[in-house]
């Protein structure tokens, strides 16, 4: 249920309409972010150039947002909920699976490039608790044994997907 | 002729409400005429999603934790045959207005104001909002009342802020109102950033003209034509649905222009938050809006000075605004009759944690936390003993169970060195370590801290360092002191309200639970087997297949067992890592 039709309003859109009003420098950023998957340097760069504020306080903003990268994410972005009901229902022992089974720690991208793992404070499905979010998807009421499962499902569904391009090509 | 409607809130999406819709949406294609398909927000029954009502008339009937397959059943008995489908009943009201239903008793304790059309409207359709008497009390501000008149409306009714100060909304206005200045601003504070609190969520998702009623009418009431609606990203349907909602205000003239012929302009735009959480704070929230890092500013000047852009601005949450349209319609005297003598009205709870029912429900203020557990949570999962609530997320604390005739109001709650916050609920059972619970708010709010005043950005550090130390079972006598002493530095020396609520959680648990400190630090031991590095780690002999899983993953050999036989674990080469835990695939493992 993300907005799609939102996405018209992509990055280069948005710096050309760019009319020097002032607060625009997050929206900007987020569409960067929606349009590249991350903010690369160019964007600092082209949205720097466009509003006259210097590189470094664009800097400023982007790393003071939990919500802007400044590194790609990996194919599917799993993020872990770690709020309070989350936390109570043991989302620590998920976290500690998803590192394990992924080999990778929060934060991180797996080598293969399919899958990054972040943190969030809470997806606010607090009943559903403990849960996941796999892109947009949310799982709920995990084990350590369910949610290996899971993520060996996207695994193979994957490498299924990957066979079928390479037979076809 | 019967309608069905789909709960269509986040928790109820995912739950599997667009397949159990899709399916609906399916039948009705196969048997058109049958039936009319509609979408809803959120009734509040978070623990039965995906609910699935099917309505005839006055008559109501609410199915929970629906499936495709159920909600087939449903449409060949209850729409078709006129029978109610059995077993998934969890509400139901007939023509003589006679309730049943296994969840009668969530609804029938509350008294719903803010969540009036929560679950009942469809949240996409102006019209249906109009139906049921929205934007009546926009045009009875408009056409009716003077700004002076508003203001008074609402200071009567006594109204006080939701997003945990409580401070008077009417006092507020008329602050605003009295600045004469050229440009003056109207802002929604939707940045609901508290872990375990979902309630703005859900009244954004399931009624967002409410909100924009309460928005339009406080711009009227402090001379502004202009407002912001800051929500977090986290909420893509909330800032979906609220762009729908003011795109068809639009389209009816309830923005704009000139609003329903009163000369009256005002119009409105919704920022996205980015991901902090200090963003909640005003001065902070105003600074994200203008595009900078947001970090709060020193007040005075207070915002009904110079706030947002340095214009005076009125600067409420979303549960204040939605409560806004019905104090105008009903007058300030209906809603005063609810609540206490200086905490007037309803408030709306998130219910989460170990509690049977978890979900959203607004009671009176006044209402004890015995009542909210039990007669609306219907007490305890897995018939745990019930330990203590925590209100107020990273700023408040815990309330012990012994203190559960606490009535939830603004003096009652702080009193027990909690907060009243915005209405996050989390219920603890007595396996939760209230060690481990300070050390997770604290974790949260230092990594949230801006790093503007240095006793919040080093002084929380400093805090959780030391009951990082403590539940790993390294604390030292005389932690407990120091933390006390860091907690009131950093409370005292803060700007905001982050930083000044920030040591509560910890404060809180060592005044009601200084014997869990006190057993962690001397006896190096978790009274509620919850601290990994102070327990030891067990296997149910019972659940265990003799996999030998556990014992390949185990770094340190300290598991030992034969293929097809039960493992053992010897604690004294186990390094608590927990692998066994998170690998065993029966859950065998256990902590004690």
């Amino acid at each position: 249920m993300i907005d799609t039709a939102g996405r018209e309003d992509n990055f280069s859109y948005r710096l050309w309409r760019y009319d020097g009003a002032p607060g625009e420098l997050i929206p900007l950023l987020q569409s960067a972010q929606d349009h590249f998957g991350y903010i690369p340097r160019k964007a600092i760069n082209y949205i720097a150039g466009v509003t006259g504020i210097p590189e470094s306080e664009v800097y400023g903003v982007i790393t003071f947002y939990s919500q802007f990268r400044l590194q790609p994410m990996g194919k599917h972005v799993i993020r872990a909920c770690d709020g309070t009901a989350c936390h109570v229902s043991g989302s620590r022992m998920i976290i500690d699976t998803i590192e394990d089974e992924l080999g990778i720690e929060v934060g991180g991208t797996t080598e293969d490039g399919l899958f990054t793992l972040n943190t969030v404070a809470c997806i606010g499905c607090c009943s559903l608790s403990p849960v996941i979010m796999i892109d947009d998807e949310t799982h709920g009421q995990l084990t350590p044994a369910s949610l290996r499962k899971l993520l060996r499902e996207v695994r193979r569904k994957e490498k299924a997907a990957g066979q079928k391009v390479a037979a076809a090509g | 002729m019967k309608k069905v409607i789909v709960g269509m809130g986040t928790c109820g999406m995912s739950a599997g409400a667009q397949q159990v819709y899709d399916r609906m949406k399916q039948i009705l294609a196969e048997n058109p005429g049958t039936f009319m398909l509609g979408g809803t927000g959120c009734i509040g029954m978070c623990y039965r999603e995906p609910l699935l009502e099917v309505r005839d008339g006055a008559q109501r009937t609410i199915y929970g934790q629906v499936t495709p397959e159920i909600a087939a059943g449903i449409f060949e008995k209850h729409v078709l045959a006129g029978e109610e489908y059995d077993g998934n009943v969890v509400y139901s009201v007939d023509g003589k207005g006679a309730v049943g239903g296994t969840e009668a008793d969530f609804l029938r304790q509350q008294k719903r104001i803010v969540l009036r059309n929560c679950g009942t409207i469809d949240p996409e359709s102006i019209d249906e909002y109009e139906g049921i008497g929205g934007y009546k009390a926009l045009g009875k501000a408009l056409r009716e009342m003077k700004p002076e008149e508003i203001v008074e409306e609402i200071k009567s009714s006594g109204l006080r802020g939701r997003g945990g100060a409580g401070f008077p909304t009417g006092l507020k206005w008329s602050f605003a109102a009295a600045n004469k200045a050229d440009k003056k601003y109207v802002v929604c504070n939707a940045d609901e950033g508290d872990p375990g609190a979902f309630m703005d969520r859900s009244v954004l998702e399931s009624d967002p003209h409410a909100v924009l009623e309460g928005m339009i009418i406080c711009g009227k009431a402090i001379g502004s034509d202009f407002g912001y609606i800051y929500c977090r990203a986290e909420y893509p349907m909330a800032i979906r649905r609220l762009n729908i909602a003011i795109e068809a205000a639009r389209g009816k003239g309830y923005l704009g222009k000139n609003i329903l012929g009163s000369g009256f302009d005002f119009d409105i735009k919704i920022k996205q938050g980015a991901g902090a959480f200090v963003c909640g704070e005003e001065t902070a929230l105003f600074a994200s809006i203008e595009g900078q890092r947001g970090m709060p500013r020193i007040r005075p000047p207070f915002p009904a000075e110079k706030g947002l852009w340095q214009k005076p601005t009125n600067n409420n949450n979303v549960e204040t605004y939605a409560n806004v349209p019905w104090i105008i319609v009903n007058g300030a005297k209906a809603y005063a009759a609810f609540g206490t003598e200086k905490s007037r009205g309803t408030k709306v709870f998130a219910l989460a944690g170990k509690v049977v029912r978890g979900g959203l429900a607004e009671v009176p203020m006044g209402t004890t936390i015995h009542d909210l557990v039990f007669k609306i949570g219907g007490g305890i999962k897995a018939g745990r003993k019930f330990k203590a609530v925590q209100m107020g997320g990273p700023s408040g604390g815990c309330i012990p169970s012994d203190l559960d005739h606490t009535p939830v109001d603004f003096e009652s709650i702080p009193a027990t060195g909690a907060i009243m916050g915005s209405g996050g609920m989390v219920v603890l059972d007595d396996a939760s370590c209230m060690v481990e619970m300070a050390r997770f708010f604290l974790d949260f709010t230092q990594n949230e801290s801006c790093g503007k005043c240095t006793f919040c950005r080093i002084g929380t550090l400093r805090m959780l360092e030391v009951l990082t130390r403590i539940t790993n079972g390294e604390g030292e006598s005389g932690d407990v002191e120091k933390l006390q002493t860091l907690g009131r530095q950093i409370k005292e020396a803060s700007l905001c309200g982050l930083g000044q609520t920030a040591p509560n959680p910890v404060l809180s648990t060592i005044r009601f639970y200084r014997d869990e400190y006190d057993a962690h630090i001397n006896e190096k031991r978790c009274p509620s087997s919850s601290c990994s590095a102070l327990v030891d780690f067990n296997i149910d002999a019972e659940k265990c297949t003799g996999c030998t899983v556990c014992a390949k993953n185990c770094p340190v050999n300290a598991i030992s067992g034969k293929a097809k036989e039960t493992h053992v674990i010897d604690n004294s080469v186990c390094v608590k890592c927990g692998k066994c835990i998170t690998s065993c695939n029966f859950g065998a493992v256990y902590k004690s």
